[in-house]
């Protein structure tokens, strides 16, 4: 550093030095606005304190809670807000009342059964929860290169309506949070559509298992691509009647706009991603800047915000349902024939016909469903985004068919980690509307 | 599956005083505990000013491990995830804890994301972040015994019962 740029920097104004600090001096007190937005009170300290007295003083704080049954905290998520009268100060998420150990559960569950184990964290977007802990498990195989064109656009297919069905879903019940409760019907009747397709391809409406290590379970029914361009043909003019409803209407706007704010640093400093970082204006999207599947080969938009608050949510997922179906689109034009999975008989099964006159294969299949597949030592991370962020899976693998540690980096979990900074010096009725906007799925939360 | 054996790399390559080592693709430091903040740090400085996922790992019964050049294996490690949006890149780290100093210092100051990161980590093995700003229990109830990820830590059944079922 030449001595002029050090004189500068020294240079003190009455506010003390403006120099740019580098990254590693910044503290969690200039990263956030505020740190004191969370309110870190236990339980048995909450319940010390005493009730607000009949005439309070006009500074005087109560803390209440809100969940964790409540209408909008989408399951079961608790909120201990410290409020004074209608506006909040502090907060503090609490979670865990789903917690049913899945981590642990993974580590009994071999790789070929492990697809039904996390399907269920994320229960709005499963197939994203397959996809991830499909590709680590691939990547720790060595296979990841050989997966067959069909299942990889297939996989992309699915990834993307999912990604639809989930928007649509948040649609709804962000509707419902402000109090468009029309619009919720609306919402729950589009995401049906694409679940009824779900159902037709895996079987299931949700929790389906499809992706599986080395592909998918099966290949797509016949007339699945007249069920797709169904389901694209009917959005369109629906989703210009929802921004009627919603986008350009005033009390919507008034609703949303403002609320619940959050810069670019402080999104960064929390770890949020999805729409969460890109309503702050960060054009940060995996499926753009890290390419997994063939997503280098469809044209897509990335929808970015600009104020970072709960219209910009709102909005950046609108239009991402748009961006989904140009991609699908896309996929119907580009649909590789071929197999739909891997045909490596120790990943997975033989077809079936080959059970019938080959002893090996019938050895092979009956082998996969028993004792599984052994995945050779090593570790991990794949991340991939997801319809609420990056959602990644870190295994460990000891050399067995059971991952010796399973964890999922849930983007919901670290997003609402944002809730209490976005809710600080809102009202009350604002807290539903920041929630709502955040879209956190208690399940993966939880796990 | 390919058959290529990778050849013996005698060097190890160093960055910031860390071995790094490649798994599957991706760049892992194996950080020593007292350069931990100093180096997440400084990685912040090069970029990676994103913590995406930390977490822990038992490795209770894992015999014989070898972690990497001059790295004593212990029974826990935290993994942290970073990731740099500019250069578009991850970056891992891997941490030996062990079992009688199951301590870290907390990374909130750097990267307050790291806050509900670490009450998991406290949570589900015990390991102890120092400084962190809330060290509770996040996923369990708050007078629960035990962590439940830790390898020693037995996989409960509750018995089902079935109304009606002949037993």
């Amino acid at each position: 550093m030449s001595t002029t740029e050090n004189t500068f920097a020294a240079a003190g104004t009455s506010e003390g030095g403006q120099e740019l600090l580098s990254r590693s001096e910044l503290t969690a007190k200039e990263l956030l606005r505020e740190v004191g937005s969370v309110l870190r009170m236990s339980e048995s300290e909450a319940a010390a304190l005493g009730a607000v007295e009949h005439e309070a003083p006009e500074d005087q704080t109560m803390i209440i809670n809100m969940g964790p049954q409540h209408p909008s905290t989408h399951g079961v998520l608790r909120l201990m807000l410290e409020l004074q009268g209608e506006t909040v100060l502090r907060c503090k998420p609490i979670i865990g009342y789903l917690h049913t150990g899945m981590e642990k559960t993974g580590e009994a569950l071999t790789y070929m059964q492990g697809g039904t184990n996390v399907t269920r964290m994320d229960y709005l977007s499963p197939l994203n929860n397959e996809l991830v802990f499909s590709l680590a498990v691939e990547k720790l195989l060595g296979i990841d290169g050989d997966i067959p064109e069909r299942a990889v656009w297939m996989r992309m297919l699915l990834s993307e309506l999912n990604r639809m069905s989930s928007h649509l879903l948040f649609l709804a019940t962000n509707g419902m949070d402000i109090g468009a409760v029309s619009m919720m019907l609306y919402g729950w009747r589009e995401r049906e559509e694409v679940l009824r397709f779900f159902q037709k391809v895996t079987g299931l409406r949700m929790n389906h298992n499809f992706i599986r290590p080395g592909g998918l379970a099966a290949d797509l029914p016949a007339g699945w691509r007249d069920d797709v361009l169904a389901i694209l043909e009917n959005l369109p003019s629906r989703l210009e009647e929802y921004d009627i409803l919603m986008t350009g209407q005033p009390i919507w706007r008034e609703r949303l706009q403002g609320v619940g704010a959050i810069t670019a640093r402080e999104a960064m400093a929390l770890g949020c991603t999805g729409p969460i970082l890109r309503s702050t204006g960060v054009a940060w999207d995996l499926r753009r800047d890290m390419p997994y599947l063939r997503y280098d080969d469809v044209e897509f938009d990335v929808i970015v915000g600009q104020y970072g608050d709960a219209y910009d949510r709102y909005a950046i997922r609108f239009n991402e349902i748009r961006e989904s179906m140009r991609i699908v689109y896309q996929i119907l034009d580009r649909m590789p024939s071929g197999d739909y999975r891997i045909q490596n008989k120790k990943v997975t099964p033989p077809p079936r016909a080959r059970i019938d006159e080959s002893m090996e294969a019938l050895i092979h299949h009956f082998k996969i469903f028993t004792e599984g597949f052994k995945v050779p030592e090593g570790e991990v991370y794949v991340g991939i985004e997801s319809p609420r962020g990056e959602i990644g899976c870190y295994i460990v693998s000891d050399g067995s068919s059971n991952p010796y540690r399973m964890h999922m980096r849930a983007p919901s979990f670290v997003n609402i980690q944002a809730l209490p900074h976005m809710m600080r010096g809102g009202l009350v009725a604002d807290a539903v509307a920041v929630i709502s906007s955040v879209d956190p799925v208690l399940g993966e939360v939880d796990r | 599956m390919s058959d290529v054996v990778e050849p013996v790399v005698e060097t190890v390559e160093l960055q910031h005083g860390c071995p790094v080592v490649n798994s599957h693709g991706q760049r892992v430091l194996l950080v020593a505990r007292d350069k931990y903040v100093a180096v997440v740090k400084a990685l912040a400085d090069e970029g990676f000013d994103m913590c995406v996922d930390l977490t822990g790992v038992d490795y209770l019964n894992v015999e014989n491990r070898t972690v990497g050049a001059d790295i004593v294996p212990e029974r826990f490690e935290v993994v942290v995830n970073l990731l740099s949006l500019t250069k578009r890149e991850r970056i891992r780290l891997r941490v030996q804890v062990p079992e009688n100093d199951a301590t870290l210092p907390s990374l909130f100051d750097v990267h307050p994301g790291t806050e509900a990161h670490e009450r998991e980590t406290f949570d589900m093995f015990g390991i102890v972040f120092e400084g962190h700003p809330d060290p509770t229990r996040i996923l369990m109830p708050e007078d629960w015994d035990g962590h439940p990820l830790r390898k020693d830590y037995e996989q409960g059944n509750i018995p089902v019962q079935f109304k009606g079922a002949h037993s």
